[in-house]
Parts: structure tokens; sequence; C-alpha cells
């Protein structure tokens, strides 16, 4: 497919030599990129082979972080984990997010509509980590939520120090992300779609299930995908809300780093999730942009 | 049909509720920031500035939201300023890279902050540019750029690209058009660029906590406080910072829409 040619600048074919003016705009990203960017990701890959002896970093060509990680019952445990806890928090947050945002695209006014997205946009400006901080006094032993649980005769329950904790402490960093990428797509739907559904005598399930899901199939699968990634690197949740035990991979990493000696150790970590999460998003983005139908 | 408003009814009761639990840990822990007792609990026992107090007494805390600052501001210029160029590239140029260009562009959200801390740290030690103000200045920027890019993005979408051909026409050069014409439409998403860069920045904390040696800021002192003693100053920290952040963001979105030719509402897809 071709890239559409700019029509500011229809005499200028792509191949022609770059001016200055566009070397000036175009050349500071590329750079910056480049060399803070790509240029520490690329790093990592050659820290990886290295050793450290006597607490310090030593260029190396040596398999053994590598074969160390590997063959280590810990990582294996800490990586699955991350991918399964990563996973259920994707799915829980869409699931609870979709309803939001269908009643935020399709059930209120402008007005309202264009109110919420500004309320999902309000929690990325404000301290993630006190608001970790906040929900562990809130859901501990004599915090909020045990009291009103106690006050109707439940509880209480031990909701810090496990996966509950860490997944509400996921669910506060991505819920509003997700819903505001599902609220978009939803937007975008073609109303006409939805006429039609119903005019053929479509229920109310069956078109949310069968014009609404699919037609902002790419939105909700976006969404999902950056929940995992972003919960995948988290360390904060599982660390201040999950207790640390059992630990995830990113705290392995920070483990590694801790303990002060074994920064190539954690970099073979920080591949690997890498890796893991290409795999992933491109599993995901190859899924969203199939051609329906085939 | 009253079957349909029954729904209708159920859907914005789950909004509210959803919203609810959204903005639960913002909304108590600025009611904790309050608090006269040591270990927050409902309902207050007594309101108190004695949080606030004890965190502008504290130099090491004023240290660190002066470096804050000062980073903040430095960063949202260089992203904003690189993700202008990169945004009008995307723009105005088709080259044969372009979208392997633009994808180095929007990557960075894609990586672990964590990630990005951690090789950060060993590559700006080898270049030996780390544990200094500006090492957390170019991890910032790194991560920054990609959001002031899409917003000034979004803007130069909307620019009819007629305009800047026509000031060509009359005479003016690429240089002089793009002052007086690209400029001047494009200002409110600067402007938005600028607010929402420094709040992104105002607010991390891995890539300083990896990089910043002694020179941390304030979002590296509330970890430290989270992963110690915890102490009530992180309500007071976390609902000044957030104040902060809520006014550049108003500010950022007044911009925008008071400029902007329509309402976002018909771009949200509005209508019924």
């Amino acid at each position: 497919m071709k890239l559409r040619q700019s029509a500011a600048d229809p005499e200028t074919p792509g191949r022609a030599r770059p001016s200055g003016f566009a070397l000036f705009w175009a050349t500071p990203l590329g750079l910056w990129q480049l060399v803070f960017f790509l240029g520490p990701l690329l790093f990592l890959i050659a820290l990886s082979f290295w050793s450290v002896r006597n607490y310090r970093l030593m260029p190396d060509m040596t398999l053994a972080n590598w074969t160390r990680i590997f063959n280590t019952g810990y990582f294996w445990d800490g990586y699955l984990r991350s991918l399964w806890y990563s996973a259920v928090a994707a799915a829980v947050a869409s699931i609870l997010a979709f309803p939001l945002a269908y009643t935020l695209a399709f059930k209120i006014s402008d007005r309202a509509r264009l109110f919420g997205a500004g309320l999902l946009i309000t929690p990325f400006f404000t301290s993630y980590l006190v608001r970790a901080y906040t929900w562990r006094t809130m859901l501990g032993a004599g915090g909020i939520v045990n009291d009103v649980l106690g006050f109707v005769g439940l509880g209480p329950y031990a909701m810090i120090n496990a996966y509950f904790g860490t997944l509400v402490g996921y669910l506060t960093l991505v819920l509003p992300l997700v819903a505001l990428l599902q609220l978009l797509s939803l937007a975008f739907i073609d109303r006409r779609l939805i006429e039609a559904a119903h005019n053929l005598g479509c229920g109310r399930l069956r078109t949310v299930f069968s014009v609404v899901i699919p037609s902002a199939r790419v939105g909700l699968i976006l969404g999902a995908a950056f929940a995992f990634v972003l919960c995948f690197g988290d360390f904060v949740s599982p660390q201040i809300l999950g207790g640390s035990n059992p630990p995830t991979v990113s705290l392995l990493i920070i483990d590694q780093v801790r303990a002060g000696s074994h920064w190539p150790r954690a970099s073979v970590i920080a591949l690997v999730m890498i890796v893991s999460l290409v795999v992933v998003v491109s599993a995901a983005m190859a899924f969203a942009y199939r051609r329906p139908g085939r | 049909m009253n079957h349909d408003r029954i729904i209708g009814l159920f859907l914005r009761l789950y909004v509210v509720i959803i919203f609810g639990l959204i903005f639960a840990p913002i909304v108590v822990s600025f009611i904790f920031s309050f608090s006269a007792d040591r270990f927050p609990s409902l309902p207050l026992s007594a309101f108190s500035l004695q949080w606030y107090e004890a965190v502008w007494n504290d130099p090491q805390v004023l240290a660190a939201a002066r470096r804050t600052v000062i980073v903040g501001i430095i960063v949202s210029v260089l992203a904003t300023a690189i993700g202008f160029g990169a945004a009008y590239t995307d723009y105005r140029y088709s080259f044969r890279f372009k979208p392997l260009y633009v994808a180095l562009g929007f990557m960075p959200p894609l990586v672990p902050i964590l990630i990005l801390g951690l090789a950060m740290l060993f590559y700006l030690a080898q270049l030996g540019l780390s544990g200094h103000l500006y090492s957390i200045v170019i991890g910032h920027t790194v991560l920054c750029i990609p959001f002031a890019m899409a917003v000034i993005r979004l803007r130069l979408a909307q620019m009819d690209p007629a305009l800047e051909a026509a000031a060509w026409n009359l005479g003016a050069s690429e240089w002089r058009a793009m002052m007086s014409v690209v400029v001047p439409f494009t200002l409110p998403a600067i402007f938005a660029a600028l607010f929402v860069t420094a709040a992104l920045s105002f607010d991390e904390f891995a890539i300083v906590w990896f990089i910043s040696g002694l020179e941390e800021t304030l979002p590296v002192r509330v970890l430290n406080f989270v992963q110690g003693q915890a102490s009530p100053r992180i309500n007071a920290i976390g609902s000044f910072t957030f104040t902060v952040s809520i006014v550049l963001v108003v500010l950022a979105q007044i911009l925008v829409l008071t400029r902007t030719g329509r309402p976002r509402g018909r771009i949200m897809g509005g209508g019924k």
C-alpha cells in the first residue's frame, strides 16, 4: 500500500533529495530516539552477555547469564505468573470498561460524553503511587472497605498481600485507559449499522455482540493489549498491594538490580520481557486487523 | 419503552459505580491529607494541616520538588519541539522509511518503563551521562515525545493543506509559511503538548528511580516513602501534585477546546 501523499506538496515526490527545511524538522526525532531510545535497548542485548566481577560490570561474551536465568525454576514461575496475572487484569479491565464505554458512547448526550471522557483522562495526572498506597490503606485489615463490609456482616477479608490487591492496583493503572480506547472506537461506529440491525429484528444483546463489538474490535483489542503491556511491566502494585510474594517478573528484575551484582541477569529478564511483549502485541494487532469473514 | 428505560438506568448506575471506584483512591487520599491522626481512618477525628506542614518543612521533599519542576519544564519544551518536528514531518512528507520513522516516534510507551529505566541506567553510565539532572531529562523526553507528537499531529490533521500552499504561492518561503501559517494554527496543540508532557514528567518515577543517583525527584521521594515507613505525608504530596497537574490539564483542555474550529464532541462521533 502506498502511503497517502500529503496534498500540501504534490509537486515534491517522495524520492526527491530532502531539503534543508525538511531535514530540520525530521531529524531531531530520528536522532533523539535512535540515540536515547533504541540505543539503550540495544545496549541491553550486549549487557546480557557481560559478566560481573567484584560488583563491577565487565564486557564479556558469556552465555552464563542466559543459561543461569533459563535454568532457574524461580524465573519461569515468576514469568508465567506475570503472563497470567497481566492477562487476567487485561480481561477484567476490558470487561469492566465495556459497559462504561458503551453507555458513554451511545446512551448519553454529547456534553455528558465529553465530560465523561474528561473524567477518564483525569487519573493519568494523579500519582499512581499515591493511588496504590491509598488502596493499601483502604483494603487493609482496619481499612474502610473492611469496615463497610463488617457493617453488613461480612469479612474481614485479607485483600492485600494477595493477588486481589495486585489486581486492584493493576485496574487502578489501566481501567481509565482501556475505557478511553474503547470509547474512542465505539464513538466511531456508524450508527446506521446499529439501526439497520434493529430494523432487521436484532435484539439488544445480539446487536451488541454481532454489530457493536465486531465494529469496535480494533479499539477493544488495542485496549486489552495496552492493559497487558502496562500490567506486565508494573512493579508498584505487586509490591505495595501484592506484598511482593509471590514475585512477578518485574519484581525479579528489581531484585537482581538491588542485590547489587546481577545487572546482566536483570538484562536477560528484561529482554525476555520485551520479546514476550512484542509477540503478544503483534499477535493482538494481527488479530485486530485481520480481514473479517475470511 | 419501559424496558429500555430500566436498562438505561442500570447502565448509568454502572457508570457512576465504576467512576466511583476510579476516583475513590484520589478522593480518599485527598481527605486523609487533612487528617489529624497518624493512622488514616474514617471519619477523621479532626481537621489538620500537619502533613502539609511536615512536607513543607522537609528539605529533602522541597529539593525533590524543585528538581521535579526544573526537569518538567525542560522536558516539556524539548519533547514538544521534537514532537512538533516529527508531527509536521509525518503531515507534510512521504518518504520510504516513513512507517519506521513514525513507529520510532510512537514506540516508547510500548516498552515497560521499568525496562527503559534499567536500559538507560547502564547506557547513560557508559556515555558518562548518568546520575545527573540531565540524565532524567533525557529519559523523560524519550517517554514524552510520543504524546507531544500525537497531540500536535491531531491538530495538523485539521489543517487544510492548501493553506500552506497558498502562502508559498503568495511568495512566502517555506520557513516564513511555517512561522506565519503552520505554527499559529498549531499553537493550541503546542500549548496542550507542553502541559501534557510536563504533567507526565511530574509523575514519572521508574526511570528517575533507576538513573538519578542521588538526584531524586518528588515521585521518587514518594516511592521511597511508600516502600519504607508509610506516612500520611504521601497524601499531602499526592494531593498537592494532583492539584498542580489538574490545573495544567484543565489549561491544556481550555486551549485545545477554545481555539479548535469544531467542538470535540463531533470528533468523538457524537450525535444521535
